[in-house]
């Protein structure tokens, strides 16, 4: 018998099934991959192992014991620890406050100078180093993240499960985080590693279990997997065309111009220091960085949703820098937001009203000021069967489509408007891998008509594969500019951690 | 010298209340529950501390019937906000409300015919050699029986607050709850907890309004120093020390409306009767930097 294994494990949300019948068997001192699309159930599964919810059927064992979990504290006392995708911390309390936290070890009075030395031992060995005294908002992610395996470890944990992990990492620091992984195993701890990068179960895993709609499709081992397309067959149940086919083209005019934008926002944070760079007609640049690193207010600054202090936003040889989103868009700006469901839709709303939110100024959407229904129904019809939006019909509320239709019908919105400039921020997160090669290649698309595109995305192989340009972000300055044929991972991941190009070195030392 | 004196020493007295209420609402507020109740929790401990001394003749257990019914109506109050998960300003407001018809009906019907007019209540205790010291002394330690439990309670709060385990637990409760389940804290106990504790310093709070000074039960007597305690949990950024200094400057405020109303001036002394409340309002517009508010205040949590 396996050292930890889950047997016929089903769990179901008000009838709706996460999981259904997953199997999943593992060896002590192996790395398991979990791998599965987006709602596949793999963060369900691990939650139930880690005593978050509870199975409605099925059974655990581990070393040949039935496990019963009642609480995550239940998994901590077995050995179980979890670090969460979205980290479970509490950023008002000190690194070693978080660490003691809850833990049935704890005194009345807390020794936390006993606890700090234990804490920092095992951080020295690890070669995680972090300040036990220090407020955890003062973390990076990528520290925070360290602080939350350290925690697991602090507690004795010999399985641990990785929900995600690489997600808010530069590449750097993912070999960072590889480095300790194999240090671990090598201690006879266990590994759960979750994720849908295929590239990465190729690097570290041992075996890999794949979900598909909530049911385990095959376990392998990943010494026999042939390449990375094969694991994507068995992720999305057929092939997928993985590879993005893009023209050799010429870009034309200047059509966005960004020059020494800055952006203070009201805690007084520059949030953006004199970012400069220009979009050619037919030109996409991608704008790449760890997440919350000035994306999100660049972004905002150009497409009017906020007012830079200081620099210029130049559309179409327009100083757009004070405009209002209503006459940017009108100028012919398309914009894919970031946040889906606060900021691209309306989730109350039928699918039908939310494709005209923004069209009823436009000819034939209404007459004599009433909304022409029959005309804007038969429009929209016509725009979520070329765009692939599957939903009964067009009156169905917005916010009952999956994550995928949602974003394919905010896509066909924007792209409807013909845009002469399209502004794209993470307009795949989250998406099951058709969903993403879907609205790729609607991108491309839009290029080949010469259209100019912004794309803001964590993933760098969608921005190697996307972008003409690449500008990368870190703490709202820009890193340096590279072209497509010289980015490589690991010059973009440098950049991402704060390195800058030739040519990018700080002036501002030299001004102040 | 004499005038400072009673001043002082009447900021203390009217410092109290706010301050033992306050000190037991920053751990429920910091668990994430908002207690709108307060008022109306001390007002039933003003009813039933008097009820308690009127039936025994006896003002510890008049103290201990009050802190009883805080007990027994802040376990009301959780099981609504907190098991029920309604919405804790509506059922601190409906609390209020109950609180404020049940007293009066409660005091018609069992005291106000009885008779008596006072009931036992704390009596002033000078502390041997202590109350000697000149200025300090007659302040601090001319007081009675509560005030000095409330000496002896403010620095042991503070450390079970920034210091022992349990603290720790309540600080983090309202910050995230859901990472506090994954370590395995038990949210809703914690949270039960420091409302009972609430209650409980509720209760004694509204007692040392009614057998503090009047000994005597009257309608709507708290008089807004429920909602002066909820403010200062807030001026005083959600720490026990905090709750200390901004208590202080509520209690002085009062103190002065005291001295104001009295001295005879050609103000009207409705004005002097707005001040405390003037300055809980300006205090509260003027601070609004909440580093420490619970960032789940007032969020019901619920596991699935």
């Amino acid at each position: 018998m396996a050292y930890l294994e889950m047997k016929h494990v089903s769990k179901y949300f008000d009838r709706v099934a996460a999981n259904v019948d997953v199997n999943l068997s593992i060896e002590k001192g192996e790395v398991h991959a979990l791998l599965g699309e987006n709602g596949a159930g793999k963060s369900t599964l691990m939650n139930i192992l880690y005593g978050v919810y509870h199975q409605s059927e099925g059974e655990l064992f581990l070393d040949g014991e039935k496990l019963h979990i009642k609480d995550p504290k239940d998994a901590i006392e077995k050995g179980i620890g979890m670090v969460h995708q979205h980290f479970m911390l509490i950023p008002e309390l000190t690194v070693i406050e978080n660490v003691v936290l809850g833990m049935r070890e704890n005194k009345a009075i807390l020794d936390l100078k006993a606890a700090a030395q234990k804490f920092e031992a095992m951080s020295e060995k690890y070669g995680m180093h972090i300040n036990p005294w220090v407020k955890v908002d003062m973390l990076t992610v990528g520290h925070q993240q360290r602080l939350e395996i350290l925690k697991a470890l602090y507690r004795n944990a010999n399985i641990l499960i990785l929900d995600e992990p690489t997600a808010v990492l530069t590449p750097q620091e993912v070999g960072v985080l590889f480095k300790v992984i194999r240090q671990l195993t090598a201690e006879g701890k266990t590994i759960i590693f979750i994720s849908h990068k295929m590239n990465e179960i190729m690097e570290i895993c041992d075996y890999c279990t794949v979900l598909r709609r909530g049911r385990t499709v095959q376990t392998v081992k990943v010494s026999d997997i042939k390449d990375k397309q094969e694991l994507a067959t068995l992720m999305v149940g057929h092939a997928v065309e993985l590879n993005m086919h893009k023209s050799i083209k010429e870009p034309g005019n200047v059509i966005l111009k960004v020059d020494k934008l800055t952006y203070t926002n009201k805690l007084k944070v520059d949030k953006l220091k004199e970012v400069t760079f220009d979009i050619h007609e037919g030109e996409i640049v991608g704008i790449c960085g760890v997440d919350d690193n000035g994306q999100s207010e660049l972004i905002k600054c150009i497409t009017g949703n906020e007012t830079a202090t200081k620099g210029h936003v130049t559309i179409l040889d327009e100083d757009c820098t004070h405009a209002g989103v209503r006459h940017i868009l009108d100028k012919g700006v398309s914009h894919i937001p970031e946040d889906r469901h606060n900021m691209a839709m309306i989730k109350n709303l039928s699918i039908n009203e939310n494709l005209i939110l923004m069209a009823l100024k436009k000819d034939g959407y209404s007459k004599h000021g009433f909304i022409d229904w029959k005309w804007v129904t038969k429009h929209n019809q016509e725009l979520c069967r070329e765009y692939e939006v599957k939903t009964p019909d067009v009156n169905e509320l917005a916010g009952n489509l999956s994550g995928g239709n949602q974003q394919k019908f905010v896509v066909g919105r924007e792209l409807d408007r013909n845009p002469k400039i399209l502004v794209a921020m993470h307009p795949d997160r989250g998406l099951d891998i058709g969903a993403t090669k879907y609205i790729q290649r609607r991108i491309l698309a839009e290029r080949e008509k010469g259209t100019g595109v912004v794309l803001v995305s964590t993933e760098l192989d969608e921005i190697m594969e996307l972008s003409d340009k690449i500008v990368v972000l870190n703490n709202g300055e820009v890193m340096g500019i590279l072209d497509q044929k010289e980015a490589t991972v690991e010059k973009l991941g440098l950049m991402m951690a704060g390195e800058r190009m030739p040519g990018y070195e700080k002036e501002s030392d030299a001004l102040d | 010298m004499d005038t400072i004196v009673s001043l002082f020493s009447s900021v203390v007295r009217m410092s109290t209340p706010i301050l033992i209420c306050a000190l037991g609402a920053v751990f429920s507020e910091r668990a994430g529950v908002i207690n709108v109740g307060l008022e109306g929790l001390m007002l039933i401990g003003a009813l039933f501390g008097v009820l308690g001394s009127f039936c025994t003749g006896s003002a510890f257990l008049g103290a201990v019937t009050a802190m009883a019914a805080g007990l027994l109506f802040a376990l009301i109050y959780a099981f609504f906000t907190i098991t029920v998960k309604a919405d804790q300003t509506v059922v601190g407001i409906a609390f209020n409300t109950i609180a404020g018809g049940l007293t009066v009906v409660l005091y018609r019907v069992l005291l106000a015919n009885s008779g008596v007019s006072q009931v036992k209540g704390f009596n002033t205790v000078a502390i041997p050699g202590l109350s000697q010291i000149p200025v300090i002394g007659p302040i601090f330690f001319e007081q009675s029986v509560p005030i000095y439990i409330l000496y002896f309670l403010i620095p042991v709060l503070a450390i079970v607050f920034s210091k022992m385990n349990i603290g720790l637990k309540v600080r983090a409760v309202g910050d995230n709850p859901v990472a506090c389940d994954t370590v395995g804290i038990s949210v809703v106990k914690v949270r039960y907890m420091t409302v009972l504790f609430s209650g409980v310093m509720a209760g004694m709070a509204g007692a040392f309004v009614s057998m503090g000074q009047l000994r005597f039960f009257t309608e709507g007597m708290i008089s807004g120093t429920g909602f002066i305690a909820f403010a200062t949990v807030i001026f005083g950024n959600y720490t026990p020390l905090g709750v200390l200094r901004a208590g202080l400057i509520f209690g002085c405020a009062s103190a002065l409306q005291y001295k104001f109303q009295t001295s005879g001036s050609a103000v009207p002394y409705q004005v002097w009767i707005m001040l405390p409340y003037l300055i809980t309002i300006l205090a509260l517009c003027l601070y609004h930097k909440k580093s420490n508010a619970p960032k789940y205040s007032g969020v019901s949590f619920s596991k699935d």
